[in-house]
């Protein structure tokens, strides 16, 4: 368990540690894996790269042992395997470090890495002992924590060590680090890749998975590209430039994508001098964003960049009257508009797709018919039920263009797939009629079909008149569909730029410039390819 | 084509704690801090009615409040197990009088009293197994469950009898009327004994098993306990089945207390043991709170009666308005003391 067996560990040869082998896994209409095959070294980064719903996690999950594949063979160490639950992976030597750190934060940092392989002594767990051995795994991880010290008194990079130093205890021989760095800062992704790294000098087999490319450049060996549920291919890390990284996880969706852009490019947004829809002027509340003004025209897509935490949500908030202003003020044609609150934002035809889709759009125990007519029923008023003709019709209507699936109207919106439910929250406004649609992360999670979708319905929707406000952390996306982009900083605007002329590096340039960048590239060395 | 991905957030850009972690050790660990204002409680509260009443500062009352309460110091470890894995025990007071049935009727019927008292034991613990079982494999919420079994116990005790039985057994009656006398003349009965016992084997099993740490784990967080590959089914319906057995004890020491079975027995004792264990510092979602807590918080109800006794002309219900708001002080600071670490 200690140092000594871990060296034994050391590669001698490549013999692959984990095997997968035409692996596929659906799920009610969805084909999540087809034929995928994923090959683990011992002592070796493998980087498992593609967009969301391309299948990551769900190959994580029938590696662990959370789904049963439908077809293909896993193998570890040559004996082949199937895992009942993770417990039974974890006791194989396959461990995961999930994205939300599990461990029980009401426990000390000590019982967290040994959780139900405490020493015993005399008929009772060896507090002592524990603490020692604990501090031992630390020490070999180069962290300084109290073992005796609760979890939840650490931030939260410091949990995600101890989650780490809990498979190390384990001698595990395969490491799973699902997302580990999305809510780190810089200094604390260069300690984690420290650990990392003396881990696979140890010989483990690491599997890494981020959206952030120049971590995945600099950490991984190798790299394996789903998209769609298939292997775009397994390459050395080495061999691969960035730009070709970017098309294999992307494919012929970019194509697609490429219409949209052409259609926007060609609709013309409405005259300048028109009376625009919504101007805002010097609206602020104080702690989420700073007064900011802001014109949108109809038929015209602006589209806000900046990072988690900019303030992107917290300005769409206010615009929609979630949260209560305390400066500034907002015309609707030209005429003052006072709002007091999401209803006077929606009689004024303004609509808001949260963020959160889970908390703050679906009634998940409610038939997508119910979900779909809410908001129609919230402006109606309760003493006006909807007739059940009319909302038959209208359910029909949406199922159609927005090509939800299923198409029954009576599933219950808890059992579809993001994108679908994205959709049918998209049509729950769009029976209102808005005149100002503001989508807050309107393709966050779901699979990249749904996601160009969406994009074309944004597309045509401005098309037919309808002023959108887009959010997304998706800089392409934004910079896609927008006819303007505005940029977000640190709660504050810092730029409105003109979206047919502007790239992604435009953007990505304005929101890291400024000293917070200098200060950043100054904290860790982070080379690109 | 555009480059693909956000760059790394920069620093500030999103609050993330940056501190390294505090390597000197407090003195006193803030688990402990509730149990502490518990015990400071009680130790104030003692002091006043010592200052207040003659007689008030004697060991005997000391004693009488563990005689006194010996069934619902009892009542609330089982309690407390159930309370750390973050579900609530609303049956335990219906137990408690079936249990006292069961035994007065059982005897009644001339069963031997250890045989009573095994069939009371198993009857309790059996009951609290099924309540668990539920709980888990049909993932209701605790409260309906148990909810449920406090009718069905309650409804169980008038199957048996309307009336009240006495107990006439010579082995219940000697525990009942038996005394141990302590160094300085103070007194207890066998009742307290078992409650001690109960007491430091339950704190035993919480903190030196693998199963008492699971029941911290699942309280902390099932999902992450049960990722971490934790018996987590059998720490869920464990506590239940403890909690029952402890009820089923609670009985037999309240039928030795009042000699009799009845169907009216302990109504609403589960709300006295739900809030011994909260004003003990046992935090109501689960995974913090110490069983020393639960004993210190059944005497700080404890001494509230006493001082309603020696007072003599104040009403009962004054015990209530007193508990109701010492609950709501140790709720309010339970919010900030968890708020405060978030």
């Amino acid at each position: 368990m200690t140092q000594t067996q871990a060296d034994d560990l050391r590669p001698t040869t490549a013999e692959p540690v984990v095997l997968m082998r035409g692996i596929s896994i659906e799920f009610p209409g969805v084909k999540a894996l087809q034929d995928v095959d994923l090959t683990l070294r011992p002592g070796e980064v493998h980087a498992l790269m593609g967009e969301n719903g391309a299948g990551k996690s769900t190959l994580i999950k029938a590696l662990t042992g959370v789904y049963t594949p439908d077809a293909g063979t896993t193998t570890l160490n040559g004996v082949q395997v199937a895992f009942h639950g993770p417990a039974a992976a974890q006791s194989a030597g396959i461990s995961t470090v999930y994205q939300e750190v599990n461990l029980c934060s009401n426990l000390s940092v000590a019982e967290n890495i040994l959780l139900g392989r405490e020493p015993r002594r005399l008929g009772g767990i060896d507090g002592r002992a524990m603490r020692a051995r604990s501090a031992e795994v630390l020490a070999r991880m180069g962290l300084d924590v109290d073992p005796a010290s609760i979890l939840s008194s650490h931030p939260i990079a410091i949990q995600q060590l101890v989650a780490i130093a809990r498979a190390v205890e384990i001698d595990s021989r395969v490491l799973i680090l699902d997302e580990p760095t999305s809510s780190l800062d810089a200094d604390e992704v260069a300690e984690l890749f420290r650990v990392i790294r003396s881990l696979r000098d140890e010989g483990v087999a690491i599997v890494f998975v981020s959206h952030f490319l120049e971590q995945v450049f600099e950490i991984s060996d190798r790299m394996t590209v789903l998209r769609n549920g298939r292997v775009v291919g397994e390459y050395a890390t080495a061999e691969l430039t960035r730009l070709e990284l970017v098309s294999a996880m992307l494919g012929r969706e970019m194509d697609l994508l490429e219409e949209i852009e052409r259609a926007v490019a060609e609709s013309a947004p409405s005259d300048a001098t028109d009376t625009p829809l919504v101007r805002v002027t010097g609206l602020g509340r104080t702690g989420a964003i700073e007064p900011f003004d802001l014109t949108i025209r109809a038929g015209e897509v602006v589209g806000l960049a900046g990072l988690l935490g900019s303030g992107r949500t917290e300005l769409a908030r206010l615009l929609f009257a979630a949260d209560r202003a305390d400066a500034g003020h907002v015309e609707v044609d030209g005429r003052p508009l006072r709002l007091r609150g999401p209803r006077s934002a929606i009689a004024a035809g303004i609509a808001f797709c949260s963020e959160d889709r889970k908390g703050e759009g679906l009634v998940a125990d409610l038939s997508i018919r119910d979900n779909l007519v809410l908001a129609m029923q919230a402006a109606r008023g309760w003493a006006r039920p909807i007739p059940r003709r009319t909302k038959d019709e209208l359910v029909e209507k949406y199922i159609e263009a927005l090509d939800i699936r299923p198409g029954n109207p009576d599933a219950l919106i808890g059992n579809l797939s993001g994108g679908n439910q994205q959709k049918v929250l998209l049509a729950r406004w769009l029976v209102t009629e808005p005149r100002l649609l503001i989508l807050d992360e309107p393709t966050r999670g779901i699979d990249v079909g749904a996601k160009a979708q969406i994009q074309k319905l944004v597309a045509d929707l401005a098309a037919g008149g309808m002023a959108v406000l887009y959010i997304s952390a998706e800089l392409e996306e934004v910079v896609r569909l927008s006819d303007r982009v505005v940029v977000l900083r640190d709660h504050r605007k810092i730029a409105e730029l003109d979206g047919r002329d502007v790239s992604v590096s435009d953007v990505m340039a304005l929101i890291a410039s400024g000293d917070q960048a200098d200060h950043r590239s100054g904290g860790t060395e982070r080379k690109a390819s | 084509m555009k480059a693909a991905q956000l760059p790394t957030r920069p620093e500030g850009a999103a609050p993330v704690a940056t501190s390294r972690p505090a390597r000197r050790r407090t003195p006193v660990p803030t688990r402990f801090l509730p149990v502490i204002a518990t015990f400071v409680l009680f130790v104030a509260m003692f002091g006043v009615g010592s200052v207040r009443y003659e007689g008030f500062a004697s060991g005997q009352v000391v004693a009488n409040l563990f005689i006194d309460n010996a069934f619902l110091i009892v009542l609330a470890v089982g309690m407390t197990f159930v309370i750390l894995t973050g579900g609530i025990d609303l049956s335990v007071g219906s137990v408690v009088a079936l249990s006292t049935m069961v035994a007065a009727a059982g005897l009644q019927a001339g069963w031997s009293a250890p045989l009573t008292i095994l069939a009371v034991l198993a009857m309790g613990s059996g009951f609290g197994l099924l309540m668990g079982l539920v709980i888990h494999y049909f993932e209701i919420q605790p409260f309906i469950v148990t909810l449920a079994g406090l009718f069905l116990a309650r409804g169980l005790c008038y199957v048996i009898s309307v009336e009240s039985i006495p107990i006439k057994d010579d082995t219940f009656r000697s525990i009942a009327t038996g005394v141990i006398e302590l160094p300085g003349g103070t007194v207890i009965t066998p009742s307290v004994v078992i409650a001690l016992v109960v007491v430091a084997v339950a704190a035993y099993v919480l903190h030196l098993t693998r199963f008492g740490r699971t029941v911290y784990a699942v309280g902390g967080s099932e999902s992450s306990a049960r990722l971490m590959g934790l018996a987590t089914a059998r720490a869920k319906v464990g506590v239940y089945v403890i909690s029952g057995f402890c009820s089923a004890l609670a009985g037999l020491l309240f039928s030795f207390y009042m000699l009799s079975g009845y169907s009216l027995h302990a109504v609403g004792m589960e709300l006295d043991a739900i809030a011994a264990v909260v004003i003990g510092g046992t935090l109501l979602s689960g995974g913090v709170g110490l069983v020393v807590g639960s004993l210190l918080g059944v005497l700080v109800l404890g001494t509230i009666q006493t001082f309603i006794s020696f007072e003599g002309t104040l009403s009962s219900w004054w015990t209530k308005i007193a508990i109701g708001t010492l609950l709501l002080i140790f709720i309010v600071m339970q919010r900030l003391f968890v708020g405060r670490k978030a």
